[in-house]
């Protein structure tokens, strides 16, 4: 199984995660005009997430996350939706990008963000998902196998 | 128009929410939604009376020419009004009767999710939006009687009627999509204007068959019926509501909505004449077998249908006036049956009639509804379901086909209708006080408010029918019938033929009743034949069903992920491979023209994909194929495709996560294939890489549309307002398909968590 807990790798977790996010975010804020998006920018964050779980474990992960992976994914599809409502109430089809403009910062607001947003947690709720959920498996059946083993010492001092 | 449908669902949505602030009131209050959309429907009542359609359209897909669009005609308003009245009702007789219930919260978000279904199935114009919302009723129906999910019985009776109802609704899909390519249109208020054009297209014959295979499934029609009466394991509101009152009327209603467009043809009136002549007089035989009261009901229920499907068969201007009055007078009493036999389930805790007598002395006000409902039901003066049936039986006497075959098993049946009428009304109330499993009191007034508005209507309405008549049924009458009708419907007619048979059914039909026990032991000795009915073929076929696809998934899926991939692969060579090369003539017309650096990638990439396959340690063969990916991505970034390379790259770098965690698992690195076994996969594997190196070069030269790029790089900035163009489409141009991708996604995600997590226990810990 991963073990978690070298000394190297949790010391570069703790730098590079910070970097990572941000880098993700950065990517997903930007990806209209640039290389970048939701897409991209979830598998980004879905890397950190992986690299914070092989330095520190599930567990510490999951309350790192604060929510479940898996609603991660209801909220970005929700959000998804969402962002398809705007143009219908305006009484044009179904998903019509519409676009703002906050007035003093000067910032572009639009569905297609929104949209890319609900993008983003999908691919990082799924694919951390997968990844902590198979590494909780991996180390459940380690335990189970250790306590076995256990047992069996037990048995041989008596 | 869509914030009356699509409030309901937002209201479902929060329901729980609502459960947890009004605790047992939740529906009382939810009972204000229905409430609402009846006043809001009644302030459009006198301009439907004046026959004016509303509509209402809303691009959805424009360039599928699919939009979400509403009508509201005279048809649409009695259904509405029926749905949305009887619907208060219910709620409000919901609350009492789930008083103390552990999951109310899941009953109110289906039945608002229902209702607003039903309202949109009843309300819409084009034919894809009538059809989401047809399965939508279908879906909440099957969550709805598999409500109590811990009881076995009441999950395989869900999922039989989820099954009939749903190949009826692939039936009527077929149907629909038939209607629009013979109509040149997805909207029903122009589909109607041009009959003849549907009655000579050369499709019309599959058309009609299928649009009716949807709507006789819907409408339990023999042989379609067996799913209702098992439908009875749902909560009582819930039969009342979906499986009397509304829910089965979906089918009336499409066969009504059509008729002006398809009927008065010899094949529709034959097929629904025939059919719903026998569907109505098999129904009463069914019901008077039984002793449990809402299976009674129920097969009363299919009568009911049948007689409806018959009157709009026979299409003359009396049988549709009679087909709308008898479907009010029948949404009337049997929603107040219904529920009166969930007063009686409720307060004696036993659903057998035969278990009960003399309740009228401790209930006297549900005697009185029960009474007043069964009264209607026989037909008997002067109720609204005795104007039903005489003008049924008026229809029935100038019917111009099939006249005789109508004629007697309408009497028959209406004679057994007083019987069971007789049954469900007498039986309960009269007689001894008999021992129950609970000591029997008065239902509480929200459970009693329901019986007691529906019983009056139809009283009031018998002794005043022009109310009605003048009203809501003349603009259904001339809607169904696509002209202008007037109506005018009395309760005395003076003594002619349709008085005469009522007369005769009343008596011999309480001579029935008296002799019920010996008529049911009759029955009993066709045990046998009914046995054998289509309830006994649609078993059979479940059993063939279940074991085709075991057959074929121990065929096919025996999980093996290599014999997977060869029959994958296989399948693809031997498809693709055909239409390549037989269908196309090769031309590889193409100039080398390669820099240095990318031949070294290329050879990069044939040296990683080579140690793939040969080596020996499973952590190798990862990276080995990792060195494959970011080979990929940097070609992809050479030619300047850098959001393509990005995502390759971490793509990448995740599989190779996900891989390494799964590797752990594996056990050691072992040679279980034969040579020959790896001989043919060698064959298997070489033969896709060259077909896909064949197609590659064969389609840089082939172009069957034009490019769409030149439109993308043009609109990505001026409509998408964005300079990234694949992101444009992806988040915007073509926004939908990636919806659609992010709900795969999410689903796979949803399924690895399953497979991983909520395996069986023995599993878990083997």
């Amino acid at each position: 199984m991963v073990k978690p807990g070298t000394l190297i790798l949790n010391v570069a977790a703790g730098l590079l995660m910070p970097l990572q996010l941000m880098f993700a975010l950065f990517l997903l804020l930007r990806g209209h005009d640039e290389p970048g998006g939701g897409f991209i920018a979830g598998l980004v964050g879905a890397g950190a997430f992986a690299l914070y779980q092989f330095a520190h474990g599930p567990a510490a992960t999951r309350r790192l996350l604060h929510v479940d992976t898996r609603d991660l994914i209801g909220w970005g599809l929700f959000l998804a939706i969402l962002s398809a409502l705007p143009g219908w109430a305006l009484g044009e089809p179904f998903l019509t990008a519409q676009f703002w403009k906050v007035p003093v910062i000067d910032v572009k607001v639009s569905t297609p963000l929104v949209f890319d947003i609900g993008v983003f947690l999908v691919v990082l709720g799924s694919v951390l998902t997968a990844v902590i959920t198979l590494t909780e498996l991996d180390q459940a059946e380690a335990e189970r196998k250790e306590r076995r083993e256990e047992g069996r010492d037990k048995t041989w001092n008596r | 128009m869509q914030i009356a449908v699509l409030t309901g669902f937002v209201l479902a949505a929060l329901a729980p929410l609502l459960h947890r602030l009004f605790g047992e009131r939740t529906g009382l209050v939810l009972a204000l939604y229905p409430a609402a959309v009846v006043v809001w429907l009644v302030q459009f009542l006198p301009a439907v009376m004046e026959g004016e359609t509303f509509l209402f359209t809303q691009a959805w897909a424009p360039g599928l020419g699919l939009s979400l669009s509403f009508m509201l005609d005279g048809l649409s308003m009695l259904f509405a009004l029926m749905i949305s009245g009887i619907g208060t009702l219910i709620m409000i007789y919901a609350s009492g009767y789930l008083h103390g219930h552990p999951e109310q919260a899941r009953f109110y978000v289906l039945i608002l999710t229902f209702m607003s279904s039903m309202l949109g199935l009843v309300l819409a114009d084009s034919l894809i939006t009538l059809y989401i919302f047809w399965e939508l009723t279908s879906i909440t129906s099957y969550l709805l009687i598999g409500f109590d999910h811990n009881d076995a019985d009441a999950r395989k009776s869900a999922l039989q009627g989820l099954l009939v109802t749903f190949s009826g609704g692939l039936a009527l899909m077929s149907g629909l999509i038939m209607l629009n390519i013979a109509g040149g249109s997805w909207s029903l208020q122009e589909l109607l204007t041009d009959g003849e054009a549907l009655r000579e297209h050369a499709l019309f014959v599959p058309m009609l068959l299928c649009l009716l295979g949807g709507a006789f499934t819907k409408s339990a029609q023999i042989p379609f019926h067996f799913w209702l009466p098992n439908a009875m394991a749902a909560p009582t509101p819930v039969s009342a509501y979906l499986h009397s009152a509304t829910m089965v009327k979906a089918g009336i209603y499409l066969m009504a909505r059509l008729h002006p467009a398809l009927g008065e043809t010899f094949l529709w009136t034959a097929i629904l004449s025939i059919a719903g002549a026998s569907t109505m007089f098999l129904g009463m035989v069914m019901a008077i077998r039984f002793t449990a009261i809402k299976k009674v009901l129920a097969y009363s229920t299919i009568m009911a249908l049948g007689m409806l499907t018959m009157l709009l068969g026979i299409g003359t201007k009396e049988a549709i006036i009679a087909c709308m009055t008898f479907m009010l007078a029948h949404s009337l009493y049997k929603g107040a049956l219904f529920m009166v036999a969930g007063i009686l389930d409720h307060e004696t805790g036993t659903k057998d009639i035969a278990e009960m007598g003399g309740l009228r002395r401790v209930m006297p006000v549900t005697a009185a509804c029960a009474g007043v409902a069964a009264l209607s039901l026989g037909g008997v003066i002067p109720l609204l379901g005795f104007i039903g049936k005489e003008e049924m039986f008026k229809a029935v006497l100038h019917a111009p086909d099939f006249k005789n075959f109508m004629l007697v098993l309408s009497l028959g049946t209406s004679i057994l209708v007083v019987a069971v009428a007789a049954i469900v009304a007498l039986r309960p109330f009269f007689g001894e006080l008999k021992p129950t499993p609970e000591t029997p009191h008065e239902a509480p007034l929200s459970m009693l408010g329901g019986p007691l508005v529906l019983a009056s209507l139809s009283l009031l309405l018998g002794l005043m029918p022009s109310l009605a008549g003048q009203g809501v049924l003349e603009a259904a009458v001339s809607a169904v019938m696509g002209e202008s009708v007037s109506l005018h419907l009395a309760l005395w007619h003076g003594i002619n033929a349709p008085l005469l048979m009522s007369a005769a059914s009343l008596i011999i039909g309480l001579a029935i009743y008296w002799g019920w026990d010996r008529v049911r032991a009759a029955l009993g000795r066709l045990e046998p034949l009914f046995s054998h009915g289509p309830e006994w073929a649609y078993g059979r076929l479940m059993d063939g069903l279940v074991w085709l696809a075991e057959t074929q998934t121990r065929l096919l899926q025996n999980g093996y992920i290599r014999s997977y991939l060869v029959m994958t692969l296989l399948t693809f060579i031997g498809l693709t491979g055909y239409t390549l090369l037989f269908r196309y003539s090769p031309d590889f017309s193409f100039d080398i023209d390669v820099a240095l650096h990318e031949a070294g990638i290329v050879l990069l990439m044939c040296a990683g994909a080579v140690s793939a396959c040969i080596t020996r340690s499973r952590l190798a063969a990862v990276v080995a194929a990792g060195v494959m990916g970011f080979c990929i991505s940097l070609i992809f970034i050479l030619f300047s495709a850098p959001d393509l390379g990005i995502t390759q790259l971490l793509v990448e770098t995740l599989t190779a996560i996900l891989m390494i965690l799964v590797l752990f698992r594996l056990p050691r690195f072992s040679r279980l294939s034969t040579s020959f076994e790896r001989a043919r996969d060698f064959v298997v594997a070489v033969a896709t890489g060259g077909l896909i190196t064949l197609l590659l070069l064969m389609a840089t030269n082939v172009s069957l549309f034009p490019s769409i790029s030149g439109y993308m790089i043009e609109n990505s900035q001026p409509l998408g307002q964005g300079l990234n163009i694949v992101n444009v489409i992806l988040v915007d141009i073509r926004a939908l398909d990636t919806m659609g991708e992010i709900f795969v996604l999410a689903l796979a995600a949803i399924g690895a968590f399953a497979m991983l997590k909520l395996r069986p226990k023995e599993l878990q810990d083997g």
